[in-house]
């Protein structure tokens, strides 16, 4: 027998939690064998702060780093295009990560990995 | 007669304190409850920086002992009065000395991270502390029955900045242990991911935030700010990680083979009892309060009591070490008053 | 797991619960949720253990709902609480012996504030007797009635009928327990076991013959919580946090599920309903689910009482395959008789969840 699933009046609720097993992580790993510099990220936000994109949209590069290295790539290319490349972010960053490449190997990765 | 001086306590900080006091020309009656002397640094694996063994450590710290110096072991200290302008030490098997200055180096003990119930020690199988890991890296038989853990995970300030469990304070030396752990593990199982769980790191060191951009760089280890909420364990015997990934603002479950709990330094029993006895207690941490933190960390309150190492707050070997010297200077200028 | 760490928390929470003579505080809702599950109790003390067990008639609610709720103000909710009292006193008992999980976490913390703050107790007594010329006193043992079962489980056992196990392969039967927020989440040390390993249910389970078994949301709530079923726009999240408990615990293949709480098993029950009218996703085998039982349904099953006599054809997800697992005989002609002896009709079949009904000999008894 067959029926229609009922309306309650409610639904489930989709769980926000990050599930590291759940996600893939090729991205990342492919990111980091084309800009090394990715690791050295200490998450401290000075790209962010700098950043020219950043300041009319809600773009974030410390954060965009971060949800590559959960394997949270949903909608991620989106998100990582909407930086201009101006380069200013390498100027600040403490760590001496290469911003710039950085932001073009994730776009690449994530076109790439698409089948 | 040269005078005579009581240290109770033989880790790392009572018999630097001997042997400095000792070269001063100053008879040393070292005192220490266990059959052995060395305290938790016998049972060390490596220090960082320099990746010394814990052992050898010992050994040249050792090295400075003379005749000068009396250890009695297996005893506990139960009584330390001022009588006139002397002391007397009693242990519990009888055991006396007069002193005309005694130090306190009783140290620390780790946190029982059984405490931290949620955190599933002795309880989950795979949930191991830093104490551990070092013992099994010390053996040579780290995950020995687990060919090639997939995952570890190392959660720092467990027992640390925690009004839970009672303890205010940074312990300060377990975020650079773990980093340092999570470096060995990666040298041992370069194949496994290992994880660092935080809620600050303090690499105040030397060396410190270069070990750390080592880590991440050379080794690829990951680190995440958040703290564990609890533990469990799924079928297979993994354990289950629950923290908040603070920077992306979201909750986040991670699979883990074994989880290492950095346990952090609370006063030893030595050290509570002493300062109960004395009247020594520091409120804030429950470690000993010297007379001056700044200018003299090791006089007490009580003339002729000095402290040396970590009954007076977290301390690493070398820093230890260090107010160690200091504590033998600063009984040698009473002395001579 | 390591079984001896857990009993080594186990004893640092462990409590004084009162041999007998008790003033039994009922649930506003547990008679409607699980109609026998109170009675069961009554049964099981007074008949089966020689018991006294005082059934008050004029007690109310603690108003704990409301509390929780933010609709009751606390000196209300501290004086209704301060009569429940004097009625116990009145009736000439020590022993206050609460139903429900969120009265006696509300009962503890009520006499907490009491002894941190005796200028309190004193102004509540004072509320208490301008409204009601009542005067009370404290309790000199406060238990929910779960500590009540645990502190009686071997003399239940003793007398047991059936035990937790596969009456085919002799095996224990895996039971997952799930504890009632309020029972000591506020309050560690007034919970048999604690809040984060607590054995006041896991007692019961080893001493009657079953297998607990632990999975990674154990501690996670079963989705009751006030705010999110009261409100429908919250229901979603009570629904997804029953769901998320059901999906970890799926592999270890449960028999069953043990509650001490009101909410919990009402809501670990239905929801099983819900998410598979909604998702056509069932648990356990078969699509017969995973029955969830009160610890006295329980009690009252292994003591060999009628399945129907104790309410278990109220529950969603069906008693039946659980029943045959232990050998425990019923009749399927009187599931939906009621207790006079009539034809209460038969529910409509949910369309993914297994339903067991003797539809063809029922239109018979009709």
């Amino acid at each position: 027998m067959e029926r229609k699933s009922i309306n309650f009046g409610y639904a489930i609720v989709q769980d926000r939690q990050i599930d590291f097993d759940a996600n893939k992580h090729e991205i990342c790993r492919a990111v980091a064998v084309a800009e090394p510099t990715l690791n050295l990220c200490i998450s401290c936000g000075t790209c962010a702060a700098t950043c020219s994109a950043g300041l009319f949209t809600d773009f974030s590069l410390r954060k965009v780093i971060l949800l590559l290295k959960r394997g949270e790539t949903e909608g991620l290319l989106k998100e990582v295009s909407k930086c201009m490349l101006c380069g200013k972010c390498q100027l600040v960053c403490p760590r001496n990560v290469s911003t710039r490449n950085l932001v073009i190997q994730i776009s690449k990765a994530l076109i790439n990995g698409k089948p | 007669m040269a005078k005579h001086v009581v240290v109770i306590g033989a880790g790392p900080a009572g018999l630097e304190t001997s042997a400095k006091l000792s070269k001063m020309g100053l008879r040393v009656t070292l005192v220490e409850k266990e059959e052995t002397s060395g305290g938790h640094l016998k049972n060390w694996h490596t220090l960082f920086p320099g990746n010394m063994p814990g052992l050898k450590a010992l050994e040249s710290i050792k090295e400075g002992l003379d005749e000068n110096v009396k250890i009695q072991t297996n005893t506990q200290v139960t009584a330390l009065e001022a009588v006139n302008d002397y002391f007397t030490v009693s242990g519990h098997n009888g055991w006396q000395e007069k002193a005309d200055a005694v130090v306190l180096a009783t140290g620390f003990k780790l946190f029982d991270a059984r405490r931290k119930e949620e955190y599933g020690y002795g309880i989950y199988e795979n949930v191991i502390t830093s104490s551990d890991l070092e013992t099994l890296l010390a053996k040579g038989n780290l995950f020995s029955n687990h060919k090639n853990p997939a995952r570890i995970g190392f959660v720092h300030c467990v027992g640390s900045r925690d009004e839970k469990v009672n303890n205010l304070h940074c312990s300060k030396l377990c975020c650079i242990t773990a980093v340092k752990q999570a470096v060995e593990v990666k040298q041992l199982f370069p194949e496994t991911e290992v994880f660092c769980f935080y809620m600050d790191l303090r690499m105040f060191g030397r060396h410190y935030e270069e070990l750390y951009k080592e880590a991440q760089e050379k080794y690829n280890i990951q680190f995440i700010r958040g703290r564990l909420s609890e533990s469990t364990e799924d079928k297979e015997g993994n354990i289950i990680v629950k923290v908040e990934d603070t920077l992306l603002g979201k909750p986040l479950r991670i699979k883990t083979d074994f989880l290492v709990l950095m346990t952090g330094m609370e006063p030893a029993a030595g050290t509570k009892s002493l300062t109960a006895m004395l009247g020594l207690k520091d409120v804030s941490d429950k470690f000993i309060r010297p007379l001056d933190e700044v200018l003299q960390p090791n006089f007490t309150d009580m003339p002729g009591v000095f402290v040396a190492g970590t009954c007076s707050g977290p301390k690493s070997v070398s820093e230890t070490l260090a107010d160690a010297r200091s504590a033998a200077l600063a009984v040698e200028a009473f002395l001579k008053e | 797991m390591r079984l001896e760490g857990k009993r080594l928390i186990w004893q640092d929470y462990q409590k004084e619960i009162a041999d007998d003579h008790y003033f039994y505080a009922r649930s506003c809702i547990r008679q409607t949720f699980f109609p026998g599950a109170e009675a069961i109790f009554m049964r099981i003390l007074k008949e089966e253990l020689g018991k006294d067990i005082h059934d008050e008639q004029h007690h109310t609610s603690c108003t704990g709902i409301g509390y929780h709720s933010d609709v009751v103000p606390f000196d209300t909710t501290m004086t209704v609480v301060a009569r429940q009292f004097a009625l116990m006193t009145e009736a000439g008992y020590e022993n206050y012996a609460a139903s429900c999980v969120t009265s006696f976490g509300l009962y503890t913390e009520i006499l907490d504030t009491w002894n941190h703050f005796p200028e309190t107790e004193a102004k509540i007594r004072e509320y208490l007797f301008k409204a009601t010329g009542r005067e009370f006193n404290k309790p000199r043992n406060l238990a929910h009635a779960s500590d009540i079962v645990y502190k009686l489980r071997h003399q239940i056992a003793a007398k047991a009928k059936y035990k937790l196990v596969d009456k085919k392969t002799g095996n224990p039967l895996k039971v997952v327990e799930h504890i009632g927020c309020h029972y000591s989440k506020m309050f560690p040390h007034k919970g048999i076991g604690g809040a984060e390993y607590p054995y006041v249910l896991s007692g019961m389970i080893e001493a009657w013959g079953g297998e607990v078994i632990d999975y990674p949301e154990r501690r996670h709530c079963c989705g009751f919580g006030f705010r999110q079923y009261i409100v429908q726009a919250n229901r979603g999240f009570s629904l997804s946090c029953s769901k998320k408990k059901f999906d970890s615990m799926e592999p270890y293949e449960p028999d069953m599920i043990i509650t001490n709480c009101p909410g919990c098993p009402m809501f670990l029950d239905r929801w099983q309903y819900a998410l598979s009218e909604m998702e056509g996703k069932t648990y356990g085998k078969n699509k017969q689910g995973i029955p969830v039982f009160t610890y006295e349904e329980v009690a009252g099953m292994i003591m060999g009482y009628d399945p129907w006599e104790i309410g278990l054809q109220v529950h969603q997800v069906p008693a039946e395959p659980l029943l045959d697992k232990i050998g425990i005989p019923y009749d399927p002609l009187q599931k939906f008789t009621g207790k006079q002896g009539q034809y209460l009709g038969i529910p409509e079949s949910p369309s993914y969840l297994k339903f067991y009904a003797d539809q063809q000999n029922t239109e018979v008894i009709k």
